[in-house]
């Protein structure tokens, strides 16, 4: 018995000491510039775990728009480099394992991260290596306490806002339920200014449900209490997942309220063998929709489609795809070179962006941004009819 | 109203529950370990049931047979692979070993199947009943499941206590060395042992994935503790107990949800948890084991 | 007078010679800036799982019971010492000062649950115990994770609710905010205090493994009811346990909220219980070096072996699996150490009888 474990501390210990070296070896390339023709853009989100396919889908994208800048020559012929990181959508070691990696790798421009949480465990660390933060889908309002972050997603108050004033100007409802979950950034930070707009408007909340990441398959409490209520609309700002359950649910309690939703909801419709006429008639805010029919849109979903084994991009892949053709826009304005060190783009980027800069992306017309670092753009209401987006 | 649909979400729940938990009772009972692994076995049949329906093209009924044999022989290769071994060895390694064990069907299941949650579909077509001018609705999952698990209970307590088999696994689970001296295959019943729970297993995720209709690698975690806390209230080792213990577990959580508050529920669970151990550690059915010097 | 020194103290002294040597090795690669921002970025983890595994090793390997609640002590400790620094960092601004003090506020207040949940449960024993520190885990997940709290000037606001619900005035501060957790902590952590952290837990343990009470312990461990018929009070020495247990802990989960800006509930689940009795088991249970090695090696690889990240879970699967087989079954493990034996025979010829002869 011992001498097993002493063989096995030996080898433990030779691995640990290897992996120091490692280590070391590592320090010696990272390298804050790049070469003259290069900038590299690290990305970080989640590609294992439960969030992984929004994740994959922010790095697909970001992919596709650097290979198409490159393929055109790149910008004032500087080329760019990705490097995309796995933090797990975790909010600590993960997040910060992640961004520290792409440090390593010479991350000049930061492209991320996915979700709030871990974008939360880094902002600071950005802030202080004052490195340009442009997140696709970071929503919550403290990600962009920083001067360095911007984000190319709405905030989420602005969301749940522009909701409440949606469904009361267009009188869709009076009674409204809401189903939120209450352990995700995203979605309670929502329902928190939906809430307080609705209020605001004269809308009638009759009840407020609430679920969390450890029970959310079973929504009965929830849908009794919306029905006994008499809600005549649920608002759910959460993930399509669990929004396609609640639906189910919905149906099989014989409770057909209206239902609205936000950008989570978008993809609903992809869901594997989701029956998709339970999705009927739902209606949701999102600054993207795959089947939406101008032309760049369908270019992009086409190109994704091409590239990602007939993927459907979601909100996610559209985000991330204006993100970098964003960055890419900036450095042609700036003519930033490869050579420049990171905290000297970050000084240009973050001047020019919310100096008069304004972009036309998949996700909206004329977006301008803020100094705080909140994009301006208009929300677009979608229906979803015969299994397909329709504007509203 | 509302008390009564939320009632009847909490049974529906709850036989789900019964059903679980008579498996951890069954191995608990006679093989004296908690499978922690048991309720990953509930989401291996769900993604069978899944991969027969829709990939293959099966019918449902067909499907869930596949599902309960699938289920059967993971139930006894992981025995056999993995608690056998470890038969005379501390409950402290049987223990880590069953927690590796579920962990290594979570990740395999995900290798496998992907992160993607898939969305089930329903298996049942009972109709549905609707009282009071369709206020209160009682799915045809809730039935199934509720007539589901009263057979269950019903027909394993028949074997247990009437066939030789069944008086096999008692004697083996009141005195394993008494058994075998009395001429019984100690491991061969321990493996029926798992080849019923695991069976059960099966059946209970073609209910939970059909009334709650997702499936993804986690599936079956929470599920499997939270009947294990039914199994542990209504006595472990008892038929009955579990029966009663899920639909007191389900019950309380739904209620709990629906009055206390929803992100407390889970906690609520694992709070009577703890009360019941405190108060009465042998649960409500279990009687009172003996230590021996 | 004075001993010939124990193999208990020589091991403890190997043990921190290691680390103080590692200590060392770092410090000169950060002072000459030889180090990658990874390796920087991974110390402070690196010392707190290492911490968190020697405490629960004392669980498992010295009581000889199993606790999945290690992750629930370390919430404990991470939110009620960001509460305290978050409350005074306006008013005491030394860190120095400061972070001491939010040490031990986490340690104790995870002692105390760690006693307050030790009392009733720990009659309980085997399979009954480690599902009710579960149990336990996710209850503090959940409560923390559905826990406001906020304060002004007419002081601190609790809700299990919503933000709304607290009532906070306009100069009102929020501190906990549900399920996004805490925000704003001051990044006291550095890796120095860790590592110093980390050399204190070691020598606690070393030295409690070798009083009365660490003896006691053990026996209660290798047989119950021997200990038990020789007057050796069970519920005592498992409640002593079980409080150093949770107030490690603790410890460490402080250092783990100080270095990060933020901070979520939902980080300690069952998973995370689960990876620190990974590294328990691989470590050797009972080996107090073996969890520091196991911790060190499992936090920093898969880091660097991100391209196989996928596999990582099943991996750790495995380890405790075979782990568990191979040193519990009689047959399996005969046969290791028999062919070790002869391995080091091959290999050391003539000192392979001396070695026989002290196994």
């Amino acid at each position: 018995m011992k001498f097993a474990k002493k063989l096995m501390a030996l080898s433990l210990a030779a691995v640990m000491a290897g992996s120091c070296l490692t280590a070391c070896g590592d320090s010696s390339k990272s390298d804050e510039k790049g070469s003259e023709d290069t900038i590299v853009i690290g990305g970080s989100g989640p590609l294992t775990g439960g969030a992984a396919q929004y994740g994959v889908a922010v790095k697909n994208a970001a992919q596709l728009a650097v290979d198409e800048i490159n393929e055109a020559g790149g910008v004032n012929g500087v080329k760019f480099k990705l490097v995309f990181e796995d933090d797990e959508a975790d909010g600590g070691d993960k997040a910060v394992n992640a961004y520290n990696s792409l440090k390593d790798k010479g991350m000049q421009v930061m492209l991320g991260t996915v979700t709030t949480g871990s974008c939360l465990a880094i902002i600071d660390k950005t802030k202080s290596d004052n490195i340009f933060q442009l997140t696709p889908s970071a929503s919550a309002q403290d990600v962009i306490k920083n001067d360095n972050t911007f984000q190319v997603c709405f905030t989420d108050p602005n969301q749940g806002k522009a909701s409440a004033d949606y469904i009361a100007d267009n009188n869709i409802a009076k009674k409204i339920a809401i189903i939120y979950d209450s352990s995700d950034a995203y979605s309670s930070g929502i329902y928190n200014t939906f809430k307080t707009e609705a209020q605001e408007k004269g809308l009638d909340i009759v009840a407020e449900q609430s679920f969390t990441k450890d029970s959310k398959t079973d929504f009965s409490a929830q849908i009794s209490a919306a029905k006994s209520a008499e809600a005549e609309l649920i608002f759910l700002p959460i993930y399509y997942q669990e929004a396609s359950l609640i639906l189910a649910q919905c149906k099989s309690a014989d409770f057909a309220p209206k239902f609205f939703g936000c950008d989570g909801l978008d993809g609903i419709l992809s869901v594997d063998n989701f029956d998709k006429s339970l999705a009927e008639g739902v209606m949701l805010l999102t600054p993207f929709a795959a089947d939406a029919t101008d032309d760049d849109t369908q270019k992009f979903v086409k190109a994704y489609k091409e590239k990602y084994k007939d993927e459907t991009p979601n909100q996610f892949a559209a985000d991330a795809y204006d993100g970098v053709k964003i960055i890419a826009k900036l450095v042609e304005k700036e003519s930033i070179k490869g050579n420049m060190k990171a905290s000297e783009i970050c000084d240009k980027l973050k001047k020019a962006i919310s100096d008069g800069f304004s972009y036309d992306g998949l996700t909206g017309k004329g977006m301008t941004w803020s100094s705080e670092g909140a994009v301006s753009k208009n929300p677009k209401a979608v229906v979803i009819k015969d299994g397909n987006y329709a504007s509203l | 109203m509302a008390f009564l649909d939320n009632l009847i979400n909490g049974i529906s729940l709850g036989s789900i529950y019964a059903v679980i938990a008579l498996g951890y009772t069954l191995v608990y009972g006679i093989a004296k370990m908690l499978n922690f692994a048991h309720g990953d076995v509930i989401m291996v049949g769900g993604y069978v049931v899944f991969t027969a329906m829709v990939d293959w093209g099966m019918n449902s009924w067909l499907s869930v047979g596949l599902a309960i044999v699938a289920c059967t022989v993971l139930g006894i290769t992981i025995e056999k692979v993995a608690y056998k071994p470890l038969r005379k060895a501390t409950s402290l390694s049987v223990l880590i070993t069953a927690i590796g064990m579920s962990y290594f069907l979570q990740n395999m299941a995900l290798l496998i199947f992907g992160e993607k949650p898939k969305t089930f579909t329903s298996v049942i077509n009972i109709p549905k009943i609707s009282l009071f001018d369709g206020k209160v609705v009682i799915k045809g999952e809730t039935t199934a499941a509720i007539i589901v698990s009263i057979v269950i209970v019903v027909c394993l307590s028949l074997f247990v206590n009437h066939t030789q088999k069944g008086r096999a696994m008692l004697a083996v689970s009141e005195d394993k060395d008494a058994a075998q001296l009395m001429g019984i295959n100690v491991n061969s019943t321990i493996s029926l042992t798992f080849a019923i729970g695991s069976g059960l297993a099966a059946v209970a995720g073609v209910l939970l994935c059909s009334s709650y209709p997702t499936l993804s690698n986690t599936t079956g975690a929470m599920p499997g503790i939270k009947a294990f806390v039914a199994a542990v209230f209504g006595g472990i080792g008892s038929i009955p107990g579990a029966m009663i213990g899920g639909i007191l577990i389900g019950v309380i959580e739904i209620l709990g949800r629906a009055y206390i508050s929803p992100q407390l529920s889970d906690a609520i669970v694992f709070a009577v948890l703890i009360l019941v151990l405190m108060i009465k550690p042998t649960g409500i059915l279990g009687k009172k084991i003996n230590e021996k010097v | 007078m004075k001993k010939k020194i124990s193999p208990m103290t020589r091991k403890s002294f190997v043990t921190y010679g290691l680390l103080l040597i590692v200590f060392i090795a770092v410090e000169i690669m950060m002072n000459t800036g030889n180090i990658s921002s990874m390796l920087k970025g991974l110390l402070v983890p690196v010392c707190v799982y290492s911490i968190l595994a020697v405490s629960l090793n004392l669980t498992v390997g010295i009581l000889g019971e199993l606790s999945l609640g290690q992750a629930g002590f370390m919430c404990i400790g991470a939110y009620s010492s960001a509460i305290f620094s978050n409350l005074v960092k306006d008013t005491i601004t030394q860190p120095l000062i400061r972070f001491p003090l939010a040490i031990i506020i986490g340690g104790i207040c995870a002692a105390l649950f760690g006693i307050l949940i030790g009392i009733p449960v720990l009659r309980l024993r085997g399979d009954y115990l480690a599902i009710v520190t579960l149990a336990f885990g996710e209850i503090i997940k959940n409560v923390f994770a559905a826990l406001y709290i906020g304060y002004d000037s007419t002081g601190l606001h609790f809700s299990l609710k919503s933000q709304g619900d607290l009532g906070l005035g306009a100069d009102g501060k929020m501190i906990i905010n549900g399920a996004l957790g805490i925000s704003g902590t001051p990044n006291d952590s550095t890796f120095e205090i860790a590592a110093a952290i980390l050399f204190i837990t070691l020598i606690i343990a070393y030295n409690f493994v070798n009083s009365r009470t660490g003896r006691a312990v053990m026996s209660i461990r290798d047989n119950r009811i021997a200990a038990e018929s020789v007057g050796i009070n069970i519920t005592k020495y498992k409640l002593i346990t079980f409080g150093l247990t949770a107030f490690l802990a603790g410890v460490a989960g402080v250092l783990y909220s100080h270095n990060f800006y933020s901070l979520q509930a939902s980080k300690f689940d069952y998973n995370m219980s689960i990876l620190v009795l990974v590294f328990v088991v691989l470590g050797g249970i009972g080996s107090i070096r073996g969890s520091v090695i196991a911790a060190v090696v499992l936090t920093m690889l898969p880091e660097y072996l991100r391209s196989i990240n996928n596999y990582r879970m099943l991996f750790y699967a495995v380890i405790l699996i075979v782990m568990m087989i191979c040193t519990s079954n009689a047959t399996i493990r005969n046969f290791f150490v028999h062919n070790f034996e002869k391995l080091k025979g091959l290999i050391f010829k003539n000192k392979s009888k001396t070695v026989k002869e002290a196994e």
